[in-house]
């Protein structure tokens, strides 16, 4: 087994496998804390930066933090590793390929060229060392566009989820809250709910809902009810009109079985919804959670570090073309990221490794009451990833999910962070906005007191 | 302040079928300062739940006549910060705290009862002396014989696990505040073990969640509490195999995390 070393002065640091130095050189946080595996003090954390720095690229495709007979998401990283696309790179160290990121020459087609040569772990490895304006600054350098109904992930664009949860699915409360979104001019992303019961009959009534709604005011977006995925497979079956299906997904094969799913199923789903062909532009039919600290939590994470982990839940996205991925960075609580700070941290390192590997990266930027963190992280965060060139967060109103009970962003925090940067929804769904008098075109709130959807909405009550 | 636009009534009439911050208005992009204010508040108060400190020596005293004998344990989270970032310490009882329990020669009892702060002192302030004073004459009445009452500071859920198995108790069902959403702040929840002892899982429990003024009852909370405790009694279990399998007269919702 190699030995990774470096000294500090007179002080010389040992790493006994890749796994402990990348856990190591991890910017501190308390899931890594948690699980025993952070640096004992700064010096030891920069001594691990410096031997990650000087560590060959190659260095990933001979050692793997998970072994490869114990876990199909290290035989899916191993085996679809593209060594054409990993060419122009292979000659780097993870310093070398922090500065090659950075370089004005590295523009978005280079990075799309090597997207499929580069393994989570070189992400994982390079984000380690990487200030949080070099995960802003090459992130937005990446450009990756997915389609169903409308045009997700162009320059300029920054869209949203529009999360309209209820704690019992009552319809009509369901309903005024995507109205209300509506005229917020968010959902662009997905209108995507998350049901309180995760049962075919919630989900398909659920699925009628939104798709009439739709059909009515003919919207070009897409909707999704986030239930586990044989929930989604069932409901197929039987005819209900699933445009995109749903799962949370994580970076171990043993912490993905403890969500209850492994890549055969996933790939049986995207068969699935895309044999419906419902996307009118596109066919990018799968949406996926992530978040660090799943696999510890699943106590699943074979002493690897969650943002590594993290990191390798994006190779099972990137094999199944998502429309929509994103990291939920705030919701499993302090124990995995304890402040505004940690929390901040983990989505850019999560977007900026997601988008290098290739996917259409989101973000829930989010906090449960007992971390240490406001509503002024998530302002703060928010316009950084909307710097970063974030391709959605989520549409919550007022902030406060009332049946997953933690805060997120806002209808108003969306329009906020548009307003503030210049930035528009996906072309098809700002012409509709347009169309129906809810923006100007400058991309401004229309007031007005008698807008359809609003009579629409006065009409729930008659349901 | 904003003023009331027209649309405010249709928006009232709408919160009727949701507690969703709905029709909230705007300024610019912004927030009125009356939502934004509200919101602020719900947090404030959410925010004060989970870093209060419970004031055990009050309780111990409300609920005295009840329980003549009540213990005062600690867990191994020796603060707040401790607590929320290493749940392991607040699943077991710190040094001290162990010794008093293992040197008291407990007899056999069949239930322990504990209360921790868990993630909202203002739950257990509200609802821990009112539940207890419920519970206790309804298991007395099954001649059911109970352990000492055990107050914890920093605790959470599993630590009622080692405290039975210390105690000697057939059943520990341990009462603790959950965590605070925005909107309630002062949710209790009960959670029993059959059998306890230190390393029993959460599907080795089962949990009353939610309990507070707009959501489980008291009445209901302690009824469903009974029929559990006879049914796990009974079938020796606790847990995914013991389910609520009366009428559906009071059911839990949505279990929140601890």
């Amino acid at each position: 087994m190699t030995i990774y070393q470096h000294t500090i002065r007179q002080n010389r640091y040992q790493f006994d496998s890749l796994k402990t130095l990348l856990a190591k050189a991890t910017p501190e946080r308390s899931g890594d804390a948690l699980a025993g595996l952070i640096a004992a003090n700064a010096e030891e954390r920069v001594a691990a930066q410096w031997c990650l720095a000087d560590l060959p690229l190659t260095t990933f495709l001979n050692e793997v933090v998970v072994p490869y007979e114990e876990d199909e998401v290290t035989r899916l990283i191993i085996d679809s590793h593209d060594q054409q696309a990993f060419a122009p790179i292979r000659h780097l160290t993870v310093g070398g390929l922090r500065e090659w990121l950075l370089d004005y020459r590295t523009d978005s087609q280079q990075l799309a060229a090597v997207a499929a040569g580069i393994t989570p772990e070189m992400a994982a490895a390079v984000a380690k060392i990487m200030r949080n304006q070099d995960l802003i600054a090459v992130a937005k350098k990446c450009q990756i566009i997915t389609r169903f109904r409308n045009t997700l992930g162009l320059a300029g664009r920054f869209s949203s989820r529009l999360q309209p949860n209820h704690p019992t699915d009552d319809p009509q409360g369901i309903a005024a809250a995507i109205f209300d979104g509506l005229l917020y001019g968010c959902g662009d992303a997905v209108i995507g709910i998350n049901p309180a019961t995760d049962s075919p009959q919630a989900m398909t009534s659920l699925l009628h809902l939104i798709d009439e709604l739709r059909q009515r005011y003919t919207m070009p977006v897409q909707s999704c009810v986030l239930a586990h995925i044989t929930t989604a497979l069932q409901v197929i079956e039987r005819g209900a009109p699933v445009d995109l299906v749903f799962q949370s997904i994580a970076g171990t094969e043993a912490a993905n079985r403890s969500f209850g799913i492994d890549l055969a199923l996933l790939n049986e789903a995207n068969q699935a919804a895309r044999s419906l062909g419902r996307g009118t532009i596109g066919n990018n039919v799968m949406y996926f959670e992530t978040g660090q600290g799943s696999a510890l939590s699943a106590n699943a994470h074979h002493g690897v570090d969650q943002q590594t982990c993290e990191a390798r839940a994006y190779a099972v996205a990137r094999a199944f073309e998502p429309l929509l991925v994103n990291t939920v960075v705030g919701f499993i609580g302090p124990e995995y990221l304890y402040d505004g700070k940690q929390i901040t941290r983990a989505a850019l390192e999560d977007h900026f490794c997601a988008k290098l590997l290739g996917l259409p990266m989101g973000c829930d930027a989010c906090y449960t009451n007992h971390a240490e963190a406001d509503q002024n992280d998530i302002d703060n965060l928010l316009v950084l990833l909307a710097s970063a060139g974030c391709t959605y967060v989520m549409g919550v109103p007022g902030a406060d999910d009332i049946m997953l009970n933690y805060q997120s962003t806002s209808y108003h925090d969306i329009r906020f962070v548009q307003s503030s940067l210049g930035l528009r929804p996906a072309p098809e769904f700002e012409a509709w906005l347009q169309q129906l008098g809810i923006v100007d075109q400058a991309g401004l709130l229309i007031a007005n007191e008698r807008h359809r959807l609003l009579q629409s909405a006065a009409q729930l009550g008659g349901w | 302040m904003a003023e009331q636009p027209e649309s405010e009534q249709l928006w009232q009439r709408l919160r009727q079928f949701t507690n969703a911050r709905i029709g909230l208005g705007r300024v610019g992009d912004g927030l009125p300062t009356k939502a934004h204010l509200a919101f602020q508040q719900d947090h404030a108060l959410a925010r004060d739940a989970v870093h209060a400190q419970v004031d055990f020596a009050a309780l111990a005293s409300a609920v005295q006549a009840e329980f003549p004998h009540i213990l005062r344990l600690k867990s191994a989270a020796v603060d707040r910060a401790s607590y929320l970032k290493r749940p392991d310490l607040g699943r077991m009882l710190d040094a001290d705290s162990r010794q008093q329990l293992e040197t008291l020669q407990s007899a056999p009892a069949t239930i322990a009862l504990v209360v921790a702060d868990g993630l909202s002192a203002v739950a257990i302030e509200r609802h821990a002396a009112p539940l207890l004073k419920l519970i206790k004459p309804q298991l007395s009445e099954l001649g059911w014989s109970l352990a000492p009452l055990s107050l914890v500071e920093q605790g959470r859920v599993a630590i009622g696990d080692e405290i039975g198995e210390l105690l000697r108790a057939e059943l520990v069902v341990i009462l603790i505040g959950e965590r605070p959403g925005l909107s309630v702040a002062d949710s209790l929840g009960m959670y029993l073990t059959y059998a306890p002892q230190r390393g029993r899982n959460d599907a080795e429990r089962n949990c009353i969640s939610n309990i507070h003024p707009q959501g489980l009852s008291y009445a209901s909370a302690s009824e469903l509490l009974v029929y559990l405790l006879g049914q796990a009694r009974q079938r020796r279990l606790t847990g995914v195999g013991l389910k609520d399998e009366r009428q559906r007269l009071s059911q839990p919702t949505n279990p929140s995390l601890e």
